[in-house]
């Protein structure tokens, strides 16, 4: 089968985040993961029952998940490529239900990213290649090696902290028309500038949340999808690449070569370019993330991430609305954040987006993150199966 | 000596990496280079990460390098020795390979810090049995003890 001939041929047929998110101290890994795929299914009018696929990620997930849930797949996927894992799981669900493989696919996430309540703890061992080539040196939480690739974006093509502090005042924006937005008090480019210094170039507003929370995403063919009650989004293309775990391995640390071919394979795939998507929602673990992924992904030229990001064009009102929940700078962050650009995107699609919907939304780009720029997943969604 | 009194991370080799940890010992810095497809790769593997060849052999580094990118980090994990803010670099060797390492004997300012700038390796015992190549700004008097 080539793999074109997959466009429309599964939809997303229910999204939904667990009941709250934030900081819940309340509430396990699991138990979010459990709310939030009661919720995706509530809104595909599904039961548990009809579930026969399911896929997460996570230390050991694809079984936790399954019994956590009562569910018993025919089809089950743990595959774990970080904040990427759903968006390439939203491939393997439409690989698997395309070819008969299983009917109704469930993609959970639940993640105590902040309480760290019910989660596996995952260290690397002392003779590791990570311990052993990394963090003698002092690297910690992500910032300390997110920040290589924009301080070499920034000797080779001038990009400032300014085009990147604008990239989280226009996501704030979108966060402030988001009830479920973690923060959603406006900010300027000055109070970017001017919070805490993490990790230079990082300032503290650079840098994504840290919060618990759950999110699910329900497919199935197009062929059923009609009989649901919500309208189906169908997937019209998808690609995934992984190109290294190290920062230090890292191919060039001036263009995101993960996200590169994770996209042109989504557009080649989906038939559509980059002029025909309407919403973007791309991860933003950090300010410079959204830089480099609209120059991989074809919506600018390499280098010109910081021009295109300013005036504020990825904010309301802009010609080019990206993160449109407050993405993971300003909504949530649970750790893998990938599972919330679907939801997004599907609400979206469908029209659902209140004070905050993108006018005459058709089609739209979710792109995940995984890893430090390690792998990326691009997913491109649509109202019709072939526009 | 340094063993018991080290707060950091401290590596344990394997049996693929143990050359490299030996002569970090001896202040010599090593890479791998692939006799097959001639690539030169760094961390150590037993395989050429190229073509998969099992010809490969250990070369020793002039030690000198550019600082490709770096960071400032303002937040050490837990425990770790240097004073914060300090610089973690990526630093490219003469002979190819990059490798993550701090920059050290400069101010923490990245002001006064360029990606390109010349650097050279410095070694720091941390254990009886480990040295971390660490690296500083290139000096001109290529005599003076490292
Ligand atoms: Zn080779």
């Amino acid at each position: 089968m080539n793999p074109r001939e997959l466009r429309g041929k599964v939809a997303v047929v229910g999204v939904a985040e667990s009941d709250e998110l934030g900081r819940l101290p309340h509430k396990s890994a699991l138990a979010l993961h459990m709310e939030a795929s009661r919720n995706a299914l509530e809104d595909a009018g599904l039961r548990p029952s009809d579930v026969d696929a399911v896929f997460t990620s996570g230390r050991n997930m694809a079984n936790d998940v399954p019994e956590y849930l009562g569910i018993r797949p025919r089809f089950v996927d743990g595959t774990q490529i970080g904040g990427a894992s759903f968006l390439l799981h939203v491939e393997h669900a439409a690989t698997a239900i395309a070819s008969g493989l299983c009917e109704v696919a469930l993609i959970s996430h639940g993640e105590s990213g902040y309480s760290r309540v019910g989660m596996p703890s995952v260290r690397w061992g002392p003779d590791s290649v990570n311990l052993q080539f990394e963090q003698p040196y002092g690297v910690g939480g992500p910032p300390t090696r997110y920040g290589f690739v924009a301080t070499r974006h920034m000797h080779e093509f001038g990009t400032t902290k300014e085009q990147m502090a604008e990239v989280a005042v226009a996501t704030r924006k979108w966060a402030s028309l988001n009830p479920k937005a973690f923060l959603r008090d406006p900010i300027t480019v000055e109070d970017v500038l001017n919070s805490r210094p993490i990790c230079w170039p990082f300032n503290l507003l650079d840098c994504c949340l840290v919060t618990d929370g759950g999110g699910a995403v329900v497919l199935t063919s197009a062929e059923r999808a009609k009989d649901l009650p919500k309208q189906p989004v169908y997937v019209l293309g998808t690609g995934t690449c992984v190109t290294h775990q190290m920062i230090s391995q890292m191919p060039s640390y001036s263009e995101w070569e993960a996200a590169r071919v994770a996209g042109e394979l989504a557009f080649a795939r989906a038939g559509v370019k980059q002029r025909d998507i309407d919403v973007a929602e791309i991860y933003d673990a950090f300010t410079i993330v959204p830089i480099l992924a609209l120059e991989a992904l074809g919506f600018c030229k390499k280098g010109e991430g910081g021009p295109f990001v300013s005036g504020q064009r990825t904010a309301p009102g802009g010609d080019f609305p990206m993160n449109t929940n407050g993405g993971g700078l300003s909504y949530t962050h649970t750790g893998m954040y990938g599972i919330f650009l679907l939801i997004e995107a599907v609400r979206q699609l469908r029209g659902e987006c209140g004070s905050r919907q993108v006018a005459g939304a058709r089609t739209a780009l979710c792109h995940g993150l995984g890893g430090i720029f390690s792998s990326a997943a691009t997913v491109i969604l649509s109202t019709e199966p072939s526009p | 000596m340094a063993e018991t009194t080290y707060r950091g991370p401290v590596p344990v080799p394997t049996p693929e990496t143990k050359p490299f940890w030996e002569a970090a010992k001896q202040r010599v810095l090593l890479v791998q280079e692939c006799e097959t497809c001639g690539h030169r790769y760094f961390y150590p593997r037993p395989l050429c990460p190229r073509c998969f060849s099992s010809r490969v052999r250990w070369l020793r580094c002039s030690g000198r390098g550019r600082l490709h990118t770096f960071v400032v980090n303002h937040r050490p994990p837990k425990d770790f020795p240097l004073p914060a803010p300090y610089v973690i670099a990526i630093v490219e060797l003469e002979e190819g390979p990059r490798m993550l390492t701090n920059l050290v004997g400069v101010d923490p300012d990245p002001k006064t810090l360029r990606c390109d700038m010349p650097v050279e390796v410095v070694f720091e015992d941390i254990t009886e049995d480990i040295a971390l190549p660490r690296f500083r700004p290139a000096t001109e008097k290529p005599d003076e003890p490292r």
